[in-house]
């Protein structure tokens, strides 16, 4: 490998503009608070007392507001009281008490100067001099009033439902309510168990009509598809077509409802929330790379569900990603290790693979790996390439893309197969070369990580013309079937590693649930084999390996494990 | 004995006034924007110079008119805010959606002279810079939007309307859109929602100030039916002409919607301050007294929203005295003079000029569970106050007028109420908060009394008269 080049030095950039500020006072604290704070859309706008507050540590309960929708300003659970500097309308100076600070007006009811009149802080820009008092007894009375009134016709139905546990109706009457109500009346009744999509149930006495489903839907999907109808406490949440919300997004509503009005039906009387285990990992199901939790308990998944991440997938993620986790539990998952169809131990099989790799002649040799596979094996199966002379590739992936999140290359990894050299620019162009080294007898041995290769042009007469077949994967198929050597293989969920997106963020998987039967993750058994085909030691764990993947790889150069974080780095592809 | 003003209504029950435009011709119609038009500018003290425009921009300024929707804002201080300079079209939108409970006033206008109204709006959309308006008229009045229909047609025929006015190469259109039935498209941002073909959801301020934010996203105006016709008015007048009319800050006149247990009701166009809450009710020009044997109990003064006034009370009002000193004087109610200043420092409003008067045998209970009843059922239900806090008040107040009170309720009502006011997006959480406020303060005694009677009959075995709450038979589901 050639050495480094020294960079040039970097043209001295311009100085970042200061950021403006204004000073306020949050529960008594001053503050300087930049004048803008990013929208919805991420365009700069007037900093609101929502923001204001998150900047001085204090959160300001909220329903209908969002970081990633348009505002409503609907559910006045972040009304706050607040006070100005009282202005001399000659002068348009500020009017100072006696030890010289600045006189504040409390914000008042018009016409009734004695009340405190609070304002969404969610939509109320603050001002030079204004003092938000989000926990004043004014405030909590506020509070304590709008969950009073969301709770009187709310069936208060937790033990049964699904959002227990994550529920904010629930987190606030803890924190901001009362125990007691005033309500002495009969409660409003609307439909349960609305189908309103094939994904999404909605119990309509649970809905609190913050509406951010309906937003989410018409502004970030596209999709017009919810609705009110009704009028006041008969309001109702409803698809236009009944039984016909159905865009690739709509689970996205199940994160967004705040309560446990909308629920996912994959996802529906399954598991108390509590009991599940949260994995931040990764969706594979495209080269968006969107981050996810995977929810799971005693070693079985039950959800996915998105991870915030600005640089990639924001809050959302794609009801297709986002149910395709049922594979990993399947029951046909392999699960043994087996050499010319017996059952050996793990030791065994990559002891003989080794034995007949050193001994195969060069260029005897061709590696197909997988886009869907970590970096870190793809760069393990480049090192054993390397070492054996062999022609390497892995299968392309393409399907739809679409306005919101979906890549139209459907492997999570192909920036990775690139970076680490399995693969050429254009990924597959080896393949009809090894179909042909296999018919011409030149290619003897063929090791297959995570492909079936009997779909991408190299038949199964061909692979039973193979001396050795290495193939290792998670679910049978034609390939498995015919391998000489099978190495049961790791879900994403069920190892370490990383993938990088299709616009080069380097992202870490971490291991939610252990593999099933003697499945092992692939860099784990790869680097033993790496080991005794190379004699090449010291990446037995993933930190190590990754680490020194990152200094033989220019592309990853001055990276380390340790600094990825939770949310990825971009790396130059 | 007070005397009617008939500015607005000069011609409305004239015999043989009709609302085609030939009729209004003869009776001086378009005279206004004739006459506004072909102005000169103006040159101010200091030099500077207003397009005829801006001069009448000025008039609406200085003629003091205020807002006869419900506000009572200054129309030409609301003019002021537009914003200019966006770039984008300016849009005028008359709010002919009336609606408040006891209101029948713009609809006279629309019913009986459109024209007074389309020629009003067409001096302000020309004052303005609007090319393209809209009245949206209440669902209700199938008969007001065909002729407002016919009476455009007719202006656009004559050249009021339409491409190069009266030759002065101003271009305008009006259009007719018909509300399908709701109070709250009444309320500006709402109504705006509407007419862009949204659910009736009023919209947050800050951000979407109409005069800055309205229709489309563009400076907006909406102004009621009978402000609009008050414009031409102070053309034809003169601005200080005009303000003569009426008192100080309360200029020019208005109509009034009289109603209720008095045997004249009506409308009734009054010099706004001239004429006291007791001439309305008693002289013979106007609601002609109460029925035989009967006496006063409440006034509800500016629509159902409005606080009510309870017979006998006295205010504290603000006075200038001849001295120029502002003194407090006490003022029996029905010596309150019918303006918005003077409705407002008793603590209450003239709102949309609806006086509804009621006698000795109206039950305050059930009189606030009819208004109750009405919130209920026309809150939009987007913010959770009103929402959940409407229907709340409507089914209290229909326990305590079916049997099933309780001594606590008084208290309760106010609870509820007090938790809507000032705490949602729109004035809608003040106008279903404020008639259960002022009725439990001011009838105090008989809600109590309401709730003891209803407890003690309990008590005694009595089944409360369970009936189908009125509101429950509107629910849906």
């Amino acid at each position: 490998m050639s050495a480094p080049a020294i960079p040039a030095p970097a043209p001295a950039a311009p100085a970042p503009p200061p950021v403006e500020t204004l000073t306020v006072k949050v529960n008594g604290k001053t503050l300087q608070v930049p004048k803008t704070h990013p929208d919805w859309q991420g365009r700069p706008q007037p900093t609101t007392m929502l923001q204001a507050a998150r900047c001085g540590g204090v959160d300001i309960p909220h329903y209908c507001y969002h970081d990633k929708l348009p505002i409503a300003g609907n559910c006045r659970m972040c009304l706050v009281e607040f006070g100005t500097p009282m202005m001399d309308p000659a002068t348009r100076k500020p009017i100072l008490n006696e030890d010289g600070t600045p006189k504040i007006a409390k914000s008042v009811l018009p016409y009734e100067p004695g009340t405190p009149r609070g304002a969404i802080s969610c939509a109320t820009p603050i001002s030079p001099g204004m003092e938000i008092y989000a926990d004043s007894p004014a405030t909590k009375q506020m509070r304590e009033s709008v969950l009073e009134s969301l709770l009187i016709n709310h069936p208060l139905d937790c033990t049964i439902c699904d959002q227990a546990g994550e529920c904010k109706l629930q987190e606030y009457s803890v924190d901001h309510g009362q125990a007691g109500s005033h309500f002495v009346e009969a409660k409003v009744h609307k439909p349960k168990a609305v189908d309103l999509g094939p994904r999404i149930v909605l119990d309509d006495e649970r809905c609190i009509l913050c509406t951010r489903c309906i937003r989410f839907t018409k502004d970030i999907a596209g999709d017009d598809a919810l609705g009110i109808v009704n009028r006041g406490s008969y309001n109702t949440i409803s698809a236009f077509q009944t039984g016909k919300f159905d865009n690739n997004y709509t689970l996205n509503t199940v994160d967004l409802c705040p309560v446990g009005a909308l629920t996912s039906k994959d996802f529906r009387f399954k598991m108390r929330v509590w009991f599940l285990k949260e994995t931040k990992s990764l969706c594979t199901g495209c080269g968006t790379g969107c981050n996810i939790t995977i929810g799971s308990r005693e070693g079985t998944i039950h959800r996915f569900e998105p991870r915030d991440n600005d640089a990639v997938n924001g809050p959302w993620m794609c009801d297709t990603g986002r149910l395709n986790y049922k594979w990993i539990g399947r029951p046909d998952r392999l699960t043994e290790v087996r050499v010319n169809g017996q059952k050996v131990t793990w030791a065994t099989a990559i002891k003989d693979i080794g034995s007949r790799l050193t001994r195969a002649s060069s260029g005897s040799v061709a590696l197909i790996a997988s886009a869907r596979q970590t970096t870190e094996e793809l760069f393990l199966l480049k090192s054993l390439a390397t070492r054996l002379g062999a022609v390497t590739d892995s299968v392309p992936r393409e399907g739809e893309a679409d306005h919101l999140l979906v890549n139209a290359d459907r492997n999570p990894n192909t920036n990775g197969t690139r970076l680490t050299g399995i693969a050429f620019t254009e990924a597959g162009m080896q393949l009809p070369l090894i179909a042909a080294g296999i018919e011409a007898g030149t290619i003897r041995t063929l090791i297959v990580f995570g492909e079936d290769v009997t779909k991408h042009g190299i038949a199964p007469e061909l692979l039973a013309k193979l001396e050795m077949l290495v193939v290792s994967d998670i679910l049978p198929n034609a390939t498995t079937a015919l391998a000489t050597h099978l190495l049961p293989g790791a879900s994403h969920a069920e190892k370490r590693g990383t993938f990088i997106s299709v616009k080069g963020r380097l992202q870490k998987l971490t291991k939610a649930i252990e593999s099933p039967g003697d499945a092992r993750a692939e860099w784990e058994f790869l680097h033993e084999l790496v080991h005794d085909v190379t004699g090449r030691n010291g990446f037995t764990s993933i930190e190590g390996l990754f680490n020194l993947m990152a200094r033989e790889t220019p592309a990853f150069a001055g990276l380390e494990w340790a600094n990825i974080g939770d949310k990825g780095v971009d790396v130059k592809i | 004995m007070a005397e009617q003003f008939k500015l607005i209504t000069k011609h409305l029950d004239e015999p043989g006034f009709s609302p085609d435009i030939e009729c209004y011709l003869q009776h001086g119609g378009y005279a206004a924007l004739r006459k506004a038009v072909a102005s000169p500018s103006r040159e101010l003290a200091d030099g500077k110079k207003l397009s005829p425009q801006e001069v009448l921009r000025e008039d609406v300024k200085a003629s003091g008119l205020r807002g006869r929707g419900g506000a009572g804002f200054s129309a030409g201080l609301k003019w002021s805010f537009v914003d200019r300079r966006s770039g984008k079209p300016i849009y005028l939108i008359c709010n002919a959606d009336e609606s408040e409970p006891g209101t029948f006033k713009d609809r006279q206008i629309l019913h009986r002279d459109p024209h007074q109204l389309i020629e009003g709006m067409i001096l302000s959309c020309w004052a303005n810079d609007v090319k393209l308006a809209y009245i949206y008229i209440r669902g209700e009045m199938p008969e007001g939007a065909r002729l407002l229909n016919v009476a455009l047609k007719e202006a656009r025929s004559k050249g009021f309307l339409g491409k190069n006015i009266l030759g002065t190469g101003y271009d305008l259109e009006i259009h007719v859109h018909r509300g399908a039935g709701a109070y709250i498209c009444g309320e500006e941002t709402g109504l705006i929602e509407s007419l862009e073909g949204k659910r009736a959801y009023p919209r947050i301020k800050p951000p979407y100030f109409p005069a800055i934010l309205g229709l489309y996203m563009c400076p907006t105006i909406v102004n009621n039916v009978e402000t609009l016709c008050h414009v031409t008015h102070i053309v034809n007048m003169g601005a200080a002409e005009y303000a003569k009319l009426g008192t100080p800050n309360n200029t020019g006149t208005r109509i009034v919607s009289l109603s209720g247990d008095i045997n004249r009701p009506g409308y009734y166009e009054i010099e706004v301050g001239k004429v006291t809450l007791g001439q309305l009710i008693h002289d013979s020009n106007f609601g002609g007294g109460l029925k035989p044997g009967r006496s006063l109990k409440a006034i509800i003064p500016g629509g159902s929203s409005s606080k009510v006034l309870k017979a006998g009370e006295v205010f504290k009002l603000n006075r200038k005295g001849p001295d120029g000193q502002m003194s407090k004087i006490d003022v029996p109610m029905l010596d309150l003079p019918y303006d918005f200043d003077s409705l407002q420092q008793a603590g209450t409003m003239s709102g949309s000029s609806a006086v509804i008067v009621l006698d000795d045998s109206r039950s305050m209970v059930k009189t606030l569970g009819n208004l109750s009843e009405f919130y209920a059922h026309e809150s939009c239900g987007q913010c959770t106050p009103c929402r959940e806090g409407a229907l709340w008040l409507a089914k209290a107040t229909h326990r305590l007028t079916h049997g099933e009170g309780r001594k606590e309720d008084t208290a309760y009502l106010a609870h509820i109420a007090q938790n809507i006011q000032g705490r949602t997006i729109c004035a809608f959480g003040e106008a279903a908060a404020w008639p259960v406020l002022s009725f439990v303060k001011k009838f105090k005694d008989e809600f109590d009394a309401q709730g003891a009677a209803d407890e003690a009959a309990r008590a005694k075995g009595a089944q409360p008269t369970h009936r189908p709450s009125p509101v429950g038979t509107l629910n849906p589901h």
